[in-house]
C-alpha cells in the first residue's frame, strides 16, 4: 500500500519512478492494437455483402465497451444494462418522429439522456453488496421496460416505432439500404468512443478505478473519494450505452420494446465475459464472437441458439474464467513463464 | 375484498417457488437465478402426467416434486457444488446459462404455447360467503402454502435436521469439526428447495400459466420475495410474498395502466431502504 501511494503522489527518487514509466508505456498504442482496428477497414472491402450484421457487431461491441467501464474496470455488477440502450435508442426515436432526424443531434443527446439516468440511478448502487446491486440495476431496467410498454403512444409498445427518420450525417452522407454508410459511421462512432475510453483508463483516473475493484475499504485511505468516481464512471459508462443504442435506432431506422429487454442486459454481460472483462477489447471480441455466431446459428430454431447460449456461459464460468482475452493471456503468460524456466534451465 | 384473497392465493404461490430460493440464497450464499426452472420443471411435470397419462391432479403433485428434488440433487452435487464459493457475478452467469438451456429445452419438448390444465371438480367453483366469494382452489392454494411455511419453520428451529442446517450456515468449519456432514445438509437443503420450487409450479400453473419463459418471467418476483422478506427468513418470506402478491392483484386490478411498474419500483426503494430485507435481521 505505501509503495502504491507513493507511486500516485510524490514518486521516489530512488527509482520510484520506473512503476510510473510502467504505466505510460502500458498507455502507448501497441502494434497488435493498430491491427485490431485494421479489421474492421479489411471487413469493409472483403464482406460488402454484409454491412448490416458488421454495423450491428460494432454497436455491440460499443455497448459491451460500456459495461467493461463500469464492470471490468470499477467492478460495479449490472444485470440492467439495457435500460440505457433503450433509453439512447428511443431518444433518437422520438426526435426522428418528431423532424429532428440529425443523426450526431440524436447522439449527443442520447448520451446526454443516458447519461442523467446513469447519474440519477448511480447513487442506488453505492450502498449495499452485490446482490442488492444486481437487483437495483434489473429493477431499473424493468421499471423502464414496464413504462415503455404501457405508454404505447409514445413508445408503439410491443409493435415498435416505425418510421424514424434520419437524416444524412453532417448533410453529406445518406444512410442507405445496404447499411454501408451505417457502417462506416457506427465503426467511426466506436472507434473515437473506444479512444477516449482507452485514454481514460490509462490515466490516474482510471487507475483509481481499478483501486477501488481491487479493494475499495483501502482507497478512501490514499485520499481517493470512492463514490464520486463511481458514479462518474457509471455515469459515462451510461452515456456510452445511450450512444450505442442511439446508433442501433438509427441505422435500423426502427425501435422496439426489445431494446429495453432482461435478454439484452444478460446478453450483454455474456459478450463481456466470453471477450474478457476489463480488457477494453474483450467486449469487442464477444461482440465479435456473439453476432457472428448468433447470425450462423439462427438459421436453426432460435431457441436452440438459446440453448447454447446458455451452455457457453456455463462452460466459461466453470473453465475458462477470464473469458477469450483473459485465457489467452494466461496461456501466454505460462509459455513465457516455461520459456524462461527452461533457459534458465540450461544455463544453470 | 374477492381481490385481496386472489392477492394471497398469488402470494402463497410465490412464496412456494421462492422459499427454496431464499433458503439457498441465505442459507448457502448462493444466488441461484435458475430457482424458476425447478419451478417450471414441476409444472411440466405435473401438467404432463395430468394430460398424456391422465393422472388426477392431486396425484401429479408427488411427482412434480420428486422430479425437480432429484434435478436438484443431480445438479448440485455435480455443478452447483463447484461454485459455492466462487463469486457472485459467477453464480448469476452460471445460473443465467442454465435458465437459457431450460428455457430452450423447455419449447424444444413442449413448445411455446401455454399449458392447459384442467382441475378436477372438487377444486373448481366458488364457495359463498357474506361479502365475498372464495374460489376454492384458492383456498386450496392458501392452506397448502400456510401448511408449508409452518412445517418448515418448525423443523428448521425444532427438528435435529434444522439445527444442523443452522449450524452448517453459521459456521461451516466448526460444523464440520462437530461432526456434521455439511455437503450432505446442503444437497437436501437444495433439493428441497427445488421440491418446494416444483409444488409451487405444478400448483400454479392454473394461475401463474406455464410455458418455457416462466423462469424469466416471475424470476423478479422471486429475487423481490427473497430480497424484501430478508433472505434465509422463512417467515418474512411468506410475509413478503403476500404482501407481494396482494399489491400485484390489486395494483394490476385497479391501476392497471402502470401495471407491473409499482411493484418494481417498490423493490427498488425497500433495497435501497432496507438493503436486509423488510424482515431480515440486521446482522449479516
Amino acid at each position: 500500500m505505501s509503495t502504491l501511494s507513493l507511486n500516485k503522489a510524490s514518486p521516489d527518487p530512488s527509482g520510484g519512478a520506473d512503476p510510473l514509466a510502467r504505466y505510460r508505456r502500458s498507455a502507448h498504442w501497441k502494434p497488435l492494437e493498430y491491427l485490431f482496428w485494421l479489421l474492421p477497414v479489411a471487413a469493409y472491402f472483403l464482406f460488402p455483402g454484409n454491412y448490416l450484421l458488421l454495423s450491428q457487431i460494432a454497436i455491440t461491441g460499443l455497448f459491451a465497451l460500456s459495461l467493461d467501464l463500469i464492470f471490468g474496470y470499477a467492478g460495479l455488477i449490472s444485470l440492467g444494462h439495457a435500460a440505457f440502450f433503450g433509453v439512447g435508442a428511443y431518444t433518437v426515436g422520438f426526435l426522428g418522429t418528431n423532424g429532428l432526424g440529425d443523426p450526431i443531434l440524436g447522439l449527443v443527446l442520447a448520451a446526454v439522456f443516458a447519461a442523467l439516468l446513469g447519474f440519477l440511478s448511480s447513487f442506488l448502487l453505492l450502498r449495499g453488496n452485490d446482490l442488492s446491486r444486481l437487483m437495483v440495476t434489473l429493477g431499473v431496467a424493468l421499471m423502464l421496460y414496464e413504462l415503455a410498454n404501457k405508454f404505447t403512444s409514445i413508445t408503439g409498445g410491443v409493435d415498435g416505432m416505425p418510421g424514424i427518420e434520419v437524416k444524412p450525417i453532417l448533410g453529406l452522407f445518406d444512410f442507405d439500404m445496404f447499411g454501408r454508410v451505417g457502417f462506416v459511421y457506427s465503426v467511426v462512432v466506436l472507434f473515437v468512443l473506444f479512444w477516449f475510453a482507452r485514454r481514460l483508463v490509462h490515466s490516474p483516473f482510471g487507475q483509481s478505478l481499478r483501486g477501488i475493484h481491487m479493494n475499495a475499504l483501502r482507497m478512501p485511505a490514499l485520499g481517493v473519494p470512492v463514490n464520486r468516481r463511481l458514479v462518474k464512471i457509471y455515469t459515462i459508462g451510461a452515456a456510452y450505452a445511450g450512444v450505442a443504442g442511439a446508433l442501433l435506432a438509427q441505422t435500423n431506422q426502427f425501435v422496439s420494446l426489445d431494446v429495453l429487454s432482461f435478454q439484452r442486459s444478460a446478453d450483454l454481460l455474456l459478450i463481456l465475459i466470453l471477450g474478457g472483462a476489463g480488457h477494453l477489447y474483450g467486449g469487442i471480441i464477444g461482440a465479435v464472437v456473439f453476432v457472428v455466431i448468433n447470425y450462423f446459428l439462427s438459421d436453426m430454431n432460435p431457441q436452440y441458439w438459446q440453448f447454447w447460449l446458455g451452455l457457453i456461459l456455463v462452460l466459461i464460468v466453470l473453465f475458462a474464467r477470464g473469458g477469450i482475452l483473459g485465457t489467452a493471456r494466461q496461456w501466454m503468460d505460462s509459455r513465457r513463464r516455461a520459456r524462461a524456466h527452461s533457459r534458465t534451465g540450461e544455463a544453470s | 375484498m374477492t381481490i385481496f384473497f386472489d392477492g394471497v392465493a398469488f402470494g402463497m404461490l410465490l412464496f412456494l417457488i421462492s422459499v427454496g430460493l431464499s433458503v439457498t440464497l441465505g442459507l448457502m450464499n448462493f444466488i441461484n437465478l435458475a430457482h424458476g426452472a425447478f419451478a417450471m420443471l414441476g409444472g411440466y411435470a405435473c401438467v404432463v402426467l395430468l394430460n398424456r397419462y391422465g393422472v388426477p391432479f392431486l396425484a401429479t403433485l408427488p411427482v412434480a416434486i420428486l422430479v425437480p428434488a432429484l434435478a436438484g440433487i443431480v445438479l448440485e452435487k455435480t455443478l452447483y457444488r463447484r461454485l459455492y464459493a466462487a463469486s457472485e457475478l459467477d453464480q448469476v452467469l452460471f445460473s443465467i446459462g442454465l435458465v437459457f438451456m431450460a428455457v430452450a429445452t423447455a419449447h424444444y419438448f413442449f413448445g411455446a404455447q401455454q399449458q392447459p390444465l384442467h382441475l378436477p371438480d372438487f377444486l373448481q367453483g366458488q364457495i359463498h360467503l357474506p361479502g365475498m366469494d372464495v374460489g376454492v382452489y384458492r383456498l386450496f392454494l392458501i392452506v397448502v402454502g400456510l401448511v408449508v411455511a409452518f412445517g418448515l419453520q418448525w423443523s428448521v428451529i425444532k427438528t435435529p435436521f434444522g439445527a444442523k442446517l443452522r449450524a452448517s450456515v453459521d459456521n461451516q468449519r466448526v460444523a464440520r469439526g462437530l461432526g456434521i456432514d455439511v455437503n450432505r445438509v446442503f444437497s437436501l437443503t437444495f433439493a428441497l428447495g427445488s421440491a418446494l420450487a416444483g409444488l409451487g409450479g405444478a400448483m400454479g400453473v392454473e394461475m401463474l400459466g406455464l410455458d418455457p419463459e416462466f423462469p424469466v418471467k416471475y424470476l423478479v418476483y422471486f429475487l423481490i420475495v427473497v430480497t424484501v422478506g430478508g433472505s434465509g427468513n422463512i417467515l418474512g418470506s411468506l410475509y413478503a410474498a403476500i404482501l407481494l402478491g396482494v399489491a400485484d392483484v390489486a395494483g394490476k386490478y385497479y391501476i392497471p395502466q402502470i401495471g407491473a411498474f409499482i411493484i418494481y419500483a417498490v423493490m427498488v426503494a425497500a433495497l435501497i431502504f432496507r438493503p436486509h430485507g423488510l424482515f431480515g435481521r440486521s446482522h449479516n
